[in-house]
Parts: structure tokens; sequence; C-alpha cells
């Protein structure tokens, strides 16, 4: 090791110390202490609630000095923010998972949005056109300047956030759950662009629950668990095992990652023919062409496939059109021929659907646990359109206690629970709707780990009681965990279908790129 | 220290947790604005304020705002905005007053007319909101300016007075004292006070027996107590006051019966769940079933009826129609709604809450009127509390959401 190695190895960026926050008594931080190396990559990962985010809150100045305890030192002096504009004056910006994009403005005035290049007032478009142009190259985005946001993706969109990173001379970039909704291709892409980043000599802190994505782009591990510190882990060192980071992070062991199940198969429940779907705004473009497949009772049927290949849009179209224009093909339940027109109409027919985005389709978030677990079925505990309330408590209850929800009682806000909270919360609406076909689009998606195997359990005892499961997932290590048969899915068409035993992410992953250039 | 204080564990009477119930602050708190405004007048005007006369003012002057409010509450819970309500009213007596002066309709049959006019002119609004899918935030701007001047149009002969006793009574009449009097008080009016407070007491106590039966969360007794001991005395000094005047006013009853009906209705029914389901998130709840497109019609057609009653209300304690009728109602019965803890954003509002913002509106406008407070600085006034209680409203929220 030569003396600049040395030298490097031992440049510290950023040191939090002994950081303290407490929300009216509740501690969310207790004594968090981390150190970050001058032009890493550093992880920080943890369940859900374990303060990842409140600590990335402290370190930007979203909470202000004197706020929490402790004291932050970058670049080796004492820094105390007073707000964001203070931490984004020292070079330290942060990407929320919620990205902060104007969809009407373009790509580079969004870039310069509160940080305009003109002169006594007036915008230089030229200049500000250029810069944009030259920052988009460095992330590696093709795109004209001037295009609006909403005609992006959310990849696309991910890079443009990271190209406004870049115009505020970031020396220190914090990405929170940056993958979270990107498909395999833009993760990938974004993993290549932090890379990329890092020979810059640019510092990143990244949240993730993906430890694979640690493991491929990750120098150093910390994990938190309960708002403190657990461990530091070097990836470099004999400790950094998926394993050790999952018991760092949850605690105690999991044998597996996925409860035991036999699975025990019945007769088909759910057969569809020939199901073809349009877009419901560019009504010629074709999102589901003839797709055909069958679940059978204590089944469960996985659907893999890319972002947009359309799996979404097949479950959310069959379950009451609630997508999409044009649609034709047969729905057989039990052999017999029947038309789900609208949501209330598949409910009676025995269908739940669980959405892919649970805060935006699947919760009242502002209403409690009781009302959310009543939704879907409220004409079960109401005679003569009168709700019965006290045993709509006893339902949401009951309900509360086998999903084992973390919540006082089912007066709880749905909206202040936790991702996998929330999810159970979703799950009980439908086990309650007494479904006999149960779609679930991305059951774990933002879920730690501890909660994802509760859910899987769940999913398992669903399928025990004889209901037909339908698992729609982008991980496939998930669906081959779960499912008993899989279903390929690329460019609207079904590309091939496989059974457990003949899985493998290999097969998957060429099916589901199927009919690619 | 090295070892640990025990604590003092009290003895664990069963494994059953009984959640403390959250009380509802927001709605106590507009509860004491009421209290604090009322007293706070009684003072400046010198006790004149809960005079008798001007308690059944309070009442008969403000039933329109406070029938308004009840159906504004759940458009603004559904995440919606009426504007057209004032319109509404006026067009409403227009016909109601043509209906019985030129076609000779008996005044029941003018009453029945207009709610159906209201319901006729809600279902119009209820198509363009719910089936076509025009925000009604427009739709009823262009309400609000097509049934003013169809209002116009009608009553292109001006004013029309001369109605029916009949019909006077129902915005300016009383109950006849079918009991009689004793010491120049109404005993009709104590033996319905009496009554509602033994009918309250009765109605707590029977349903805390149901929650104790099926083993559910309710309140501490003390807090019952307090709470239902309270509300007795001010339903007890209310009918006294009035007893002292001329008793209970027709309207009284109107209001009682709306308030009760639409509680139950927002808090009960499956429609009324909705309501609330979609206004806290309209996705969720069409994904979840809910018949959105039929839910928001039915609201808009509901609005309708309670305007159109709204309407017969102030053309009968007006005792004619005039097309400047109904003036800025719609925006009494906004204001109402919000400083009664209703959300912009939908999701959250009472019944409740909605008439204790309207009284809340009524008192102000009576203290401002008896300390003769010019009109302009009434109106600006009001403003000023319309803001403060959203303010307030959204302070604490902040403080108690924390993160």
């Amino acid at each position: 090791m030569s003396i600049q190695d040395s030298v490097q190895q031992h440049d510290v960026i950023l040191r939090m110390n002994d950081i303290v926050k407490d929300f009216s008594g509740v501690k969310a931080l207790d004594g968090v202490s981390i150190s970050v190396r001058r032009g890493e990559v550093h992880a920080i990962c943890g369940e859900n609630g374990a303060g990842k985010s409140t600590l990335m809150k402290v370190l930007s100045g979203v909470y202000p000095t004197g706020s929490f305890g402790g004291s932050i030192e970058f670049e080796g002096h004492e820094v105390a923010f007073r707000g964001i504009n203070d931490s984004e004056h020292e070079g330290i910006v942060i990407i929320h998972q919620e990205l902060a994009l104007s969809p009407y403005l373009s790509i580079a005035e969004n870039i310069f949005l509160g940080n305009e290049l003109s002169t006594r007032g007036v915008i230089d478009w030229n200049k500000t056109n250029r810069e944009a142009a030259l920052l988009l190259a460095r992330v590696g985005l093709d795109e004209n300047p001037a295009t609006k946001i909403l005609e992006l993706g959310v990849g696309k969109q991910q890079l443009v956030e990271i190209a406004k990173a870049l115009s505020k001379r970031v020396k220190l970039l914090i990405l929170d759950e940056p993958t979270a909704a990107l498909n395999d291709e833009d993760s990938a892409h974004l993993l290549s662009l932090i890379d990329h980043l890092r020979m810059q000599g640019i510092t990143c802190i990244i949240i993730s629950h993906k430890l694979k994505e640690i493991k491929r782009i990750a120098d150093t591990v910390t994990v938190i668990r309960d708002g403190k510190t657990i461990e530091t882990i070097p990836m470099d060192g004999p400790d950094a095992t998926e394993a050790h980071i999952i018991r760092a992070m949850v605690g105690r062991d999991l044998n597996s990652l996925f409860p035991p199940r036999d699975s025990n198969i019945g007769e088909e429940v759910l057969r569809v023919e020939d199901w073809t779907v349009y877009h419901p705004v560019d009504t010629s473009r074709l999102v589901v062409d003839g797709a055909s497949f069958t679940v059978r009772a204590g089944e469960i049927v996985g659907f893999a496939g890319l972002m947009g290949a359309g799996r979404t849009e097949l479950a959310m179209s069959i379950f009451g059109r609630s997508y999409g224009t044009n649609i034709s093909g047969r729905i057989f339940k039990n052999g017999v021929e029947i038309q789900n027109r609208t949501v209330d109409e598949a409910i009676h027919n025995g269908f739940a659907y669980a959405t892919e985005d649970r805060k935006k389709y699947g919760l009242n978030l502002i209403g409690d646990i009781q009302v959310n677990v009543s939704a879907a079925a409220l004409g079960k505990l109401a005679k003569g359109g009168v709700v019965d309330s006290h045993r709509e408590y006893k339902v949401a209850d009951s309900y509360r206690e086998k999903m084992n929800i973390k919540a006082p009682s089912v007066a709880s806000i749905t909206g202040k629970l936790s991702g996998g909270n929330q999810q159970k919360v979703v799950l009980s609406k439908w086990i309650f709707a007494g479904p006999d076909v149960l779609i679930l689009d991305e059951p774990t998606r933002g879920i730690d780990v501890g909660a994802k195997y509760e859910i899987y359990g769940i999913i398992n005892e669903l399928a025990a009681q004889g209901k037909a499961v339908v698992v729609i997932s982008s991980e496939l290590p998930e669906l081959l965990g779960l499912a008993d048969r899989i279903y390929a899915i690329s460019e609207g068409k079904l590309t091939g279908e496989v059974s457990r035993e003949n899985a493998s992410q290999e097969t998957l992953m060429q099916y589901m790129t199927a009919g690619k250039d | 220290m090295s070892t640990t204080t025990p604590t003092i564990t009290p003895p664990v009477p069963s494994k059953r947790r009984i959640p403390k119930l959250s009380i509802n602050f927001r709605q106590y708190g507009i509860l004491a604005a009421l209290a604090v405004i009322v007293i706070l007048f009684q003072i400046m005007t010198n006790g004149r304020l809960l005079l008798p006369g001007n308690v059944n003012n309070l009442i008969q002057q403000n039933a329109y705002v406070l029938i308004l409010a009840i159906g504004m509450v759940i458009v603004i819970i559904a995440g919606h905005i009426d504007l057209s309500v004032g319109s509404v009213v006026a067009m409403v007596g227009a016909v109601a007053a043509i209906s019985m002066n030129s076609w000779g309709f008996p005044w029941w049959a003018a009453v029945l007319l207009s709610l159906v006019v209201g319901a006729v002119v809600g279902a119009w609004q209820g198509f363009w909101v719910a089936y076509v899918g025009i925000p009604a935030f427009i739709v009823t701007l262009a309400g609000m300016l097509i049934f003013r001047g169809l209002t116009l149009v009608l009553l292109t002969g001006g004013t029309i007075s001369g109605l029916p006793a009949e019909f006077t009574a129902i915005g300016a009449g009383w109950l006849p004292a079918w009991f009689g009097e004793v010491a120049g008080r109404d005993v009709l009016t104590l033996v319905l006070g009496i009554l509602t407070v033994v009918v309250l007491l009765a109605q707590g106590l029977r349903s805390r027996a149901t929650l104790r039966k099926l083993d559910l969360p309710r309140e501490p007794m003390v807090s019952f107590w307090i709470k239902n001991g309270i509300a007795a005395i001010a339903i007890l000094a209310f009918t006294w006051l009035l007893s002292d005047y001329s008793g209970t006013p027709i309207i009284l009853i109107i209001l009682a019966v709306l308030i009760l009906l639409y509680t139950f209705l927002l808090n009960r029914s499956v429609f009324g769940r909705h309501v609330y389901a979609m206004g806290g998130n309209l996705f969720a709840a069409v994904m979840s079933g809910v018949k959105t497109k039929r839910v928001n019609f039915l609201i808009f057609v509901n609005m309708g009826i309670l305007a159109g009653l709204a309407g017969v209300v102030s053309t009968a304690r007006a005792g004619g129609a005039v097309a400047s009728a109904g003036q800025n109602y719609e925006l009494d019965a906004i204001a109402a709604v919000f400083i009664g803890g209703a959300a912009v954003q939908g999701g959250v509002g009472t019944v409740v809450g909605a008439v204790i913002g309207g009284l809340v509106m009524g008192v102000l406008n009576m203290g401002l009127s008896i300390l003769s407070v010019d009109a302009a600085w009434q109106m600006a006034i009001k403003g000023f509390v319309l803001l403060l209680a959203v303010a307030f409203d959204i302070f604490n929220k902040r403080r108690a959401g924390g993160r």
C-alpha cells in the first residue's frame, strides 16, 4: 500500500457523532454514529422505521441544527445547518425517494430551478441549455434539454435529479432508495453511473433495501436498527455476506428468506383467454396482446416482466377494466364465463387486486385501520345500507391481531404506519372481501426483510386455504421462492410459462426480454 | 446506579387491552370557540346577546346557513365545492312564490315543488361533475350564473310577496302552545327540552352498555358524564330562553331532524362511508369497488334538495321572493364548513362541526349587530375569523403530526 493510498483510506469527509433525535418522546435516532470516507460509496441499510431517512434529514438540514443532539463534521470542520440551503451550499445534496421535479418544465429548467443562470435577473437560455446538455452527457442521458419532464420515465427522471445535483457542485450525494421505482435495466444504468461518479471523486451515501445492489456498488455498509448504529461492515472484508447483513438488520437469523410451504393444488379456478388491451390514451397502442393463462385453486402463479411489459395493465384490466380501452378476451371462473365490467362487479365475482402503489391506489391514508380494512366489503358489514360499526371494529381488530399489524389499535391512522404494516392493512382489506382469486401486484415493494417474510407467510396461507393467487413481481428471486408456476411477460405478450422446478433467473430473464432487440 | 429501581406494576385486570379513545380536539376546540364567543359578546353587549328574542332570531336567521352547511360538508368531504347554492336558493324561492301566487298551489305543494326543483338542479350539476368529469368548481360556478339568471327571468315582475301564512310559518313561525303557558313561558318548549335531554342520556347510556357487552373500547365514565352534563345544561338553558319568547321555532325542529339524519347518514351508512373514502383517497376508493360516479351524483342531488329546502326557509322568513335573495349564501355555507373543521383536500369533516361553524358565524353577526358595528367591518371581522379558524387547524395538525 502506497502512502497516498493510506492517506486516502483515512480521509474522512463526513462524521456524524452520536446523533439523537426524538419526536415528542419517541426516539427515532438514539445515538447513531457514522463516518464516511472521501470518494467511497457508503450504503446505509436497515428495516423500515430504523431511522435511515431521519438520519439523512438531520444531515441535509431538513431538521435544523438544535432540533437534534450530537454533532456533524463535514470536510474536517463542525457544521450547523439551519436548512437545506445551508447543506447544499457545503456540497451535500439529497435525492429523495419521491422525485421533486416539476413535470411541465423542461429538463434544463428543472436542473437549474432555484439556481438559474441569469444576468441581472434575466435568464440566459443559451447558457442554460448548453450547461444542461453537458450535465446530461455526464449522467449518460441522451435527451434534449428542452424536453419536458413528464415525457420521461422514472429512470430518466432520476438521472435528471442527479444532473441537478451535479450542477450544484456536489461533494456528497445522498440517494434515498434510488432504485425502488426502477426496472432492472434502469437500475443497472444508475448503479454504473454511481460507479462513474465515484471515479470522479464524488462521495455517495446510498440508502437501500436491496442487498444485491449493495453488494454490487458499496464500499462500506452501515447497518442501523431501532435508531442505533449496529455495525459498519467493509464490503471487501469477510463479513460482507448477505446473511450477515440481514442478521444485523433484523437482529436475528432468518433461516431462509421464504417460509416453507407444501403446495396442494386443486381444480382450475381462473382461466383467461386471448386477453387484449389497448392503451387508454394512445388507443392504437397494444398494451396486452392476446394473453391466455390459468390459475388453479391453492396455486401461486407468478408473473415476471420488466417494468412496462404490461403486467400491471393485464391485472388491472381484468380487475373491473380499471385500465385500458377496447378490452377483448374471455374470463372463466370455475369453468363459467364471467364479466368483470366494473371493479364492483369484479369484487362480487370473487376477485381481489392489491395494487402496486399502495399509497396512491391502495389506502385511504388519512383514514384509520378500521376504515381501510372494511373498505372493499362494507356491504358485508351493513344491513339496509347501515354499517354495523361494532362488528366492523371486531373484524378490523381481529385482522390486526392475525396479521400482526404493529399499531396500538385499529384507530391508528394508516398514513403513519410503516410500509410493511400498510401492506398488511391492504391484504386484510382484500382477505376480508373473501375473494377466490387474489392478484397481488408487487406485494413486497419497499418493505423490509422481516415484514417481507411475514407477507410471504400470509400469501402461502391464502394458497393453503385453496385460493388462486397471482403474484406480480419484478424481483425474480421472490417469484422463484413463492410461485408454483411462473409466466413471463414481455411487450404485452406472455412469452413463456415455467414450473418452479424448471425455473431459474436466467431462463426467466430470457423470456422476459424475448422480442426485444 | 447499579440496580434498577423496581417499577410498581398495577394489577393487570386481564389480557384484554382497551385502547384509549382519541378525543377529537378539533371538534371540541370549535365548540369551545363558540362558547368563548358567546360569553365574550354576552359581556360586551351587557347581556343583550342572550335575550330570549335574540336567541330565537339566532336560529331563525341562520337556519338557511345551517341547512346549506349540512349539504356543503358532504360536498367538501368528497373533495368538491358548490358555488351555486346561493343562486339555487333564490331560484327555488321564486318558483315557490310563483307557484303559490300565480298557479294557486297550496303551501305544501309549493314546498314539495321546491324540493323537486332543488333535486333537478342537483341532478343537472351532478351529471356534469360525476358522469362528464368537469370539476365541480367550474360546473357550480356556471350554475351560480345560470340559476341567478333564471331567477331574474322568473322575477321580471319584481318582488313577489303576500305568501300564505302556513308557508311563512316554516321560516318565521313557532309550534303552537299546545300545553299552554306557565308564568309566561311556553310549556311545550320546556317539555321538548327535557325530553331531548332524557333521550340524549338514555341513548348515550344504552350505547355504552352495548359497547360493554361487546367488549369494545369506550370513553371513560367521567368524560362521558362531563360531556353529557354540559350538553344537558346547554339544552335546558336554551329551551328555557326560547320558552320565554314565542316558543319553539318550527325551523328548529326541521334543523334537529336534519342534523340527526345526516350525522347518521355520514357515520353509519354505506353511502356516508363511501363519501369519506372518496375524499380520503379517490383512487383507492375506485380500486375498492366504490361506485364513485353514482356517489358523486347523489352528493349533488342531495345538495340540490337541501338548497331547495334552504330556499323555502329563507323565502318563508323573508315573506316573499326577491331576485337578490341568497346572495353570498354559498360563501357563508363554505365558511361554516371550514370553521367547523373540514379539510380543504377533502376526507375530513362532520355535520355537527359544520353546524357549530355556522353558529359561530351567526353569533358573530348578531353580536356585532347588537354592538352596531358597521356592516363593512362585520364582513372584515368574519373574514379574519375564518382565516384564524383554518390557521388554528393547520397549526394543530402540524404540532400533532410531528414529522
